[in-house]
């Protein structure tokens, strides 16, 4: 593969990041994963801009995200494969 | 790619080697900043580190204000100081103890004298100590001599993704050649608290570190009055597409490698257990951190960005790196090291730390980086709490 959009730290991991200047709506995104350099593909549901993430996987309000392989925060608001992860569906568990 | 085994420095009465060759005007206090300030003004090859401190202080916030000082006093990077204070007692504690390096100093109080007989007479000296530095010339110095302090600012997910590993990948290639190391930051490691406490070398540094953040932690949480969203992260950081605080902490924590911390700092403190990465105890804020560690005996600067921090640092220099294109575009002029060909993957983190290790060199041995180009010599002194 070459230039990625997306770069997903571990394999656990359940959002990737945006390492392009921005996604498409409905673009089939071309994800690497660091840890193991294996690829998979997933659709962003809108415009995510770099260094933004995208879920990998349908969550729910409670779940854990996972990045670098480890707890970096709760959802608070459902979000589906593809969705924009930020501030609007995800709060830290700390402070 | 061969790690060159030396580096051309300054060589220091103590042993220590410089990466520059500063000869500064300090002020003890606030009120002494004018005088130092004029004294510079007079005389070309020094520099005045004005700053907001320095009276009435007490108990352990008084000790950090003397460690700072006499900590960026003594740094290798420094070849001579004169110090000002307003009173003769706290300017000649700093000035003795900054004189146990060797180095010349000499110090200068403003009462019963006034601000202009005082800076008539520390003019003199420092004209006298700014030619004897200007003769002084770079020599071999071995890689060892390198003391190499990180921090990131403005981060984004791209500074976890590349520029932090970048450093990480740095420190890991030259752990083995003697250097002194240091990361801080302590409320940005929150999150990643416990893993980090494990890369401790000893239980002891496990210990250490932990006892640290607790202690940090809980006067964040005693004075916190919502929940950060403004401060941690910020809002650069958001906008960088940043989360949460334990986003930013496991990002933050790629600088430093594989290795394993030795031992835990206070802030301002130099380490005294020799080579390896150390854990000082430090503010997050960029400008306050790098004062600690420079006060710590560090003799350049790594620093991370991912919107663009601009920081600079008046004795140590501060070498920028990015991994956001549009940074690297934006603010180039901010940027000693663009590793953004990491995210496209037309460069990967070896070579990365390769390109830092070759651009951290060509500062040592005297080019100047961008934040000394462009004039960022921020000193900034954490104050604990309130004066007396």
């Amino acid at each position: 593969m070459s230039q990625p959009d997306l770069i997903i730290h571990d394999e656990k991991d359940n959002v990737g990041v945006v390492v392009i200047e921005t996604t498409k709506k409905g673009q089939e995104c071309n994800a690497w994963i660091m840890e193991n350099d294996k690829s998979t593909k997933v659709s962003s549901a809108s415009e995510v801009p770099l260094g933004h993430k995208i879920a990998l996987k349908d969550l729910k309000v409670g779940d854990t995200i996972l990045k670098y392989g480890h707890d970096i925060g709760k959802v608070v608001k459902e979000i589906k494969k593809g969705d924009h992860v930020h501030v609007h569906n995800v709060k830290t568990k700390k402070w | 790619m061969e790690i060159p085994k030396s580096f051309l420095g300054y060589k220091r009465e103590n042993g220590r080697s410089g990466t520059r060759n500063h000869v500064i005007i300090l002020p003890v206090d606030d009120i002494s900043n004018a005088c130092a300030e004029a004294v510079a003004n007079n005389i070309k090859g020094t520099i005045a580190l004005p700053h907001s401190y320095g009276r009435l202080q007490f108990g352990a916030d008084l000790e950090l204000h003397f460690r700072t000082m006499i900590g960026t006093g003594k740094n290798p990077n420094v070849a001579a100081v004169i110090v000002i204070g307003i009173e003769p007692k706290w300017t000649k504690k700093i000035v003795d103890a900054i004189a146990k390096t060797g180095k010349p100093v000499e110090g200068f109080h403003i009462e019963r004298t006034g601000d202009i007989g005082t800076i008539m007479k520390a003019s003199k000296k420092a004209q006298e100590f700014s030619q004897w530095a200007s003769e002084k010339q770079r020599e071999e110095c071995p890689l060892s001599d390198l003391w190499i302090s990180v921090k990131c600012g403005e981060s984004d997910t791209t500074s976890g993704l590349a520029s932090n590993p970048t450093v990480g990948n740095l420190m890991e290639k030259l752990e083995p050649y003697g250097v002194h190391l240091c990361f801080g930051e302590t409320s940005e490691l929150t999150g990643a608290e416990t893993v980090c406490a494990s890369r401790g070398a000893t239980s002891e540094a496990k210990d250490k570190f932990m006892r640290t953040w607790n202690a940090y932690n809980d006067f964040i949480l005693k004075e916190a009055t919502d929940d950060l969203s403004e401060s941690q992260p910020t809002a650069g950081n958001i906008a960088g597409g940043l989360t949460t605080i334990e986003e930013k902490a496991f990002g933050n924590f790629q600088k430093i490698g594989n290795l394993k911390f030795i031992d835990v700092l206070e802030p301002a403190e130099e380490p005294k257990k020799g080579k390896g990465l150390y854990f000082m105890d430090t503010s997050s804020a960029a400008a306050e951190c790098v004062t600690l560690q420079a006060a710590g005996g560090f003799n350049i600067h790594l620093f991370p960005t991912g919107q663009g921090n601009i920081i600079g640092n008046p004795i140590e220099p501060v070498v920028k790196l990015t991994a956001n294109p549009l940074t690297a575009k934006l603010m180039k002029e901010h940027v000693d090291c663009d590793v953004s060909k990491i995210l496209s993957r037309e460069m990967n983190l070896s070579e990365a730390g390769d390109e830092l290790i070759k651009t951290m060199l060509r500062v040592a041995n005297g080019r100047l980086t961008c934040a000394e180009a462009l004039g960022h010599k921020e000193f900034v002194m954490t104050k604990l709490y309130r004066s007396a």
